[in-house]
């Protein structure tokens, strides 16, 4: 079963511009929390990449005994976090079909502020949907193996 | 030594009036809108006054539009009868500007002047979400004015508002109400 936790944006400042419970058992965080879970993953994304022995972009997937962690960064600095439970398959597809909408109805939406925190109807109305699509896309997945 | 060839640069004029159809891709679009919007707000100091300046822009493209689609449909006939014109504008300029014709066109029942056209999702909403405290700002009011600057073009002088409702099933429609000049209608 495909169990996603929790979604982040952060955009290029570090500044947390959207966050969302996806699953009822996910841990219950206050926005002042959010906020500071944001700037800190910006920082430590910032400094993984520079002490990377490797050429490195940064975290990428974070795995522990109880959750993993994806970030897809985009070329602008914008971040897509997703923690979800072990094993879920397919984050990076998911994270790039939320960066898809968040590119249409966000981007192009003449009411939004680069950098201000998302408030558009129509970016909750359609993530809700990507985000129930993959549900089901990586659960049916899991069944066929 | 090559001398390079200096392009003759074709004025405007010379250009064939009939070109082939060309698409423009639909994020181009979105953005440029979005941009005009933007564009529009700092200009403007209420709600009602952008709604006009966004029917203003369309309706001079309105004007235009009708003569040039005429002249690369090479009609031969004009309409010159108001439904005639209104099957026109639902049809042809629909199709034109957007690729189908448009959801439905029907007659008001309280007023003898004023007719419906009905758009389930006119493209400038579709990646526009107006924030609250805006409340029913409505951006189709371009291709409201696209429409009233194409019936003033044709001599069927028209209001035209762009109206959005609500159905149940959660998708809105939006409604462009034509409302036809009393000498329209006595000339019908």
């Amino acid at each position: 079963m495909a169990t996603y936790y929790q979604l982040f944006i952060i955009n290029r400042n570090g500044g947390l511009v959207y966050s969302k419970s996806l699953a009822p058992t996910a841990p219950a965080l206050s926005t002042n929390d959010s906020l500071r879970l944001g700037s800190t993953f910006h920082g430590l994304h910032a400094i993984a990449q520079q002490i990377a022995p490797i050429v490195s972009g940064g975290i990428e997937r974070l795995e522990t005994e109880t959750f993993i962690l994806q970030c897809f960064q985009t070329l602008t600095g914008v971040k897509f976090v997703v923690t979800a439970a072990p094993g879920t398959p397919d984050l990076d597809a998911l994270l790039r079909g939320i960066y898809e909408v968040y590119s249409d109805y966000v981007l192009k939406n003449p009411f939004y502020e680069v950098d201000m925190p998302i408030r558009c109807d129509l970016f909750h109305r359609f993530l809700d949907k990507q985000i129930e699509r993959h549900r089901s896309l990586s659960t049916n997945k899991r069944r066929s193996l | 030594m090559s001398e390079r060839k200096v392009p003759i640069r074709a004025s405007i004029l010379d250009k064939p009036l009939i070109r082939p159809k060309t698409e423009v891709s639909l994020s181009s679009f979105a953005f440029l809108f979005s941009e005009i919007v933007q564009y529009s707000q700092t200009r403007v100091s209420s709600i009602a006054d952008l709604e006009k300046k966004l029917e203003t822009l369309g309706y001079s493209i309105g004007q235009k539009l009708i003569e040039m689609i005429s002249c690369r449909d090479r009609a031969t006939k004009r309409e010159t009868r108001l439904v005639g014109m209104l099957q026109y504008v639902s049809n042809v300029l629909w199709k034109h500007l957007f690729g189908k014709a448009a959801d439905n066109l029907e007659r008001s029942m309280e007023n003898e002047d004023e007719y419906m056209i009905h758009e389930n999702s006119p493209v400038t909403n579709t990646f526009v979400s107006v924030p609250a405290d805006m409340g029913h700002l409505n951006c189709a009011a371009f291709i409201a004015g696209i429409i009233a600057g194409a019936l003033d073009s044709a001599r069927f002088n028209a209001k035209v508002t762009a109206h959005l409702v609500e159905s149940e099933t959660g998708i809105d429609r939006t409604i462009f109400l034509v409302k036809f000049a009393p000498e329209v209608i006595s000339r019908e």
